[in-house]
């Protein structure tokens, strides 16, 4: 009896040590850049990004893969405030693009921003504009279905921005907790009209028409990217951000309806 | 030796909870408890898990009743099909939900149209979409204890003359409360934690369709130690309600 507790306890113990022992850092070579050029980039790059971002850089992410022969790019796209507090809570993350500076702010462990796109509201609405929505002041039409970004993400803030500055108080039936699902809704037809990205109603123009207002520019979100530091394919990390800012970068950008600086 | 699997069972039910309170912010606790959201939230879960339990009871029990009793054929793939909600992720259900009682879903268009019955956006949406989600707990609970019970009873009850109706009130579902009320319970409490197809279905908007997960995971997102004292106060008014249950109501055991 104690024989077989004792050699239990020994196989939990090892399986134990066993896991732990499990390499941290994958596959990456880390091997010294004599030279200036770039090293030969393996494994895998988790690139953690805004819901906004999901078409463009799934492309991105295809054109890198297609440059770099045996490199893997994932993604994670999500809020970037869900995004945020994962990394701070230690996901694996490589690179960060954020569809506010306020969220890259959150994260603290990271090598320094650059802005690489701006992108503006637009009102979104169900093919045919069955709601007959003209601009914002139908956003405090009582009778209409609103659905809005909640606060807290970018779309959300940026969103409550133009509202406060051109003075209506919207009624929304929904916060939706990223932008793509508020976008969902309104091309299933469940909600009249949302205030959604340029991008995201370039993304699904079969389903959705865009309504531009005036008063856009007054809230216009810009974009950081970041490597961070516990990135586990730091080389990678770097990489990919400079394809994100070269010209091939900024052309597939600009062709989704950003902004590209 | 199966009190050591017991044990570490135990701890890993055990040690995220412990870890919850212990990473909570105690200091400002008392401040944040008292905020209007949490009230609000707490209140909306509340109404909408119970409803949705009742929902479930009126519709779930004479479906286990069928499911058990009635000798329909097919009856196995009915039974397959009721616990579909169950392997389905939630969200998935709430998008299936929005297609068929949406505003231009197959039923919700005929709905809207014919009586202004709209469900997304609303509380009663809430309760479709928890009592959704959470009917097939009821359903299998019941359906067990219907095939546990003793026909013979209600043989008895038929020769003495009592109508079908008044047997299936006076006989059955005595004989089977304990797996009528173990089923609520573990409806209620699916209800309760219900989180994807109520964000997709109803979506979110605080006082009508903001319930406790809703808020808590909206709360993570900016500020963590919110999120922590929504978790602890829906962990601590569920621990109240299932501990209050007392054991030999579940188990019949008189």
């Amino acid at each position: 009896m104690f024989r077989r507790t004792a050699l239990a306890a020994l196989a939990a113990v090892s399986a134990l040590t066993l896991a732990g022992c499990g390499d941290d850092a994958p596959a990456a070579s880390s091997s010294p850049s004599i030279s200036s050029s770039t090293p030969a980039l393996s494994g895998t790059i988790n690139v953690f990004a805004a819901a906004s971002l999901t078409g463009s850089f799934t492309q991105l992410g295809k054109d890198f893969e297609t440059a770099h022969p045996g490199v893997k790019v994932t993604f994670n796209f999500a809020g970037s405030s869900a995004l945020a507090q994962q990394i701070n809570q230690g996901a694996p993350a490589d690179v960060f693009a954020s569809a506010a500076p306020k969220n890259m702010d959150q994260v603290t462990d990271k090598g320094s921003p650059t802005t690489f796109v701006t992108n503006t509201l637009e009102i979104a609405v169900p093919k045919g504009n069955p709601a007959k929505i003209t601009g914002l002041k139908d956003f405090a039409d009582k009778n209409k279905k609103i659905a809005l970004c909640a606060v807290q993400v970018p779309c959300g803030a940026a969103a409550d921005k133009v509202f406060k500055a051109v003075g209506i108080t919207p009624q929304p039936d929904s916060l939706e907790q990223d932008v793509k699902a508020a976008l969902t809704k309104v091309s299933l037809g469940e909600v009249d009209a949302a205030l959604v990205y340029k991008t995201d109603v370039l993304s699904a123009k079969d389903k959705v028409e865009g309504i531009e207002f005036p008063e856009a520019d007054k809230a216009i979100n810009e974009y950081p990217i970041a490597t961070l530091t516990k990135a586990p394919n730091p080389d990678g990390a770097k990489a990919f951000v400079a394809y994100v800012l070269s010209d091939q970068g900024k052309s597939v950008l600009s062709a989704a309806g950003f902004t590209a600086l | 030796m199966l009190l050591l699997p017991a044990l570490i069972g135990l701890a890993f039910l055990l040690v995220p909870l412990i870890g919850l309170l212990a990473k909570a912010p105690w200091s400002t606790l008392p401040s944040r408890l008292f905020s209007a959201d949490v009230w609000q939230a707490l209140k909306l879960s509340l109404i909408c898990a119970t409803s949705a339990t009742a929902l479930c009871l009126l519709l779930g029990i004479p479906l286990a009743w069928l499911l058990a009793r009635s000798g329909l054929p097919g009856r196995g793939i009915i039974r397959a099909l009721v616990t579909v909600p169950l392997v389905l992720p939630p969200v998935v259900g709430g998008v299936a939900l929005l297609l068929v009682l949406g505003r231009r879903g197959l039923v919700g268009e005929h709905l809207e149209l014919w009586f202004g019955i709209s469900f997304p956006f609303t509380t009663a949406g809430v309760v479709v979409a928890e009592a959704f989600v959470a009917m097939p707990f009821l359903v299998i609970s019941v359906e067990g204890a219907l095939r546990a019970a003793d026909p013979r009873y209600e043989e008895a009850a038929a020769t003495l003359g009592a109508g079908r109706w008044l047997t299936f009130r006076r006989v059955t579902l005595p004989s089977i409360a304990p797996g009528v009320v173990a089923g609520a319970v573990l409806c209620w409490a699916r209800a309760l934690g219900e989180f994807g197809a109520t964000i997709t279905f109803a979506g979110n908007l605080p006082g009508r369709t903001t319930t406790m997960p809703l808020a808590v995971y909206l709360a993570l997102e900016t500020d963590p130690d919110v999120a922590v004292v929504l978790s602890i106060v829906l962990l601590l008014v569920s621990v109240v309600v299932l501990a209050s249950l007392r054991e030999r109501w579940i188990s019949g055991l008189r």
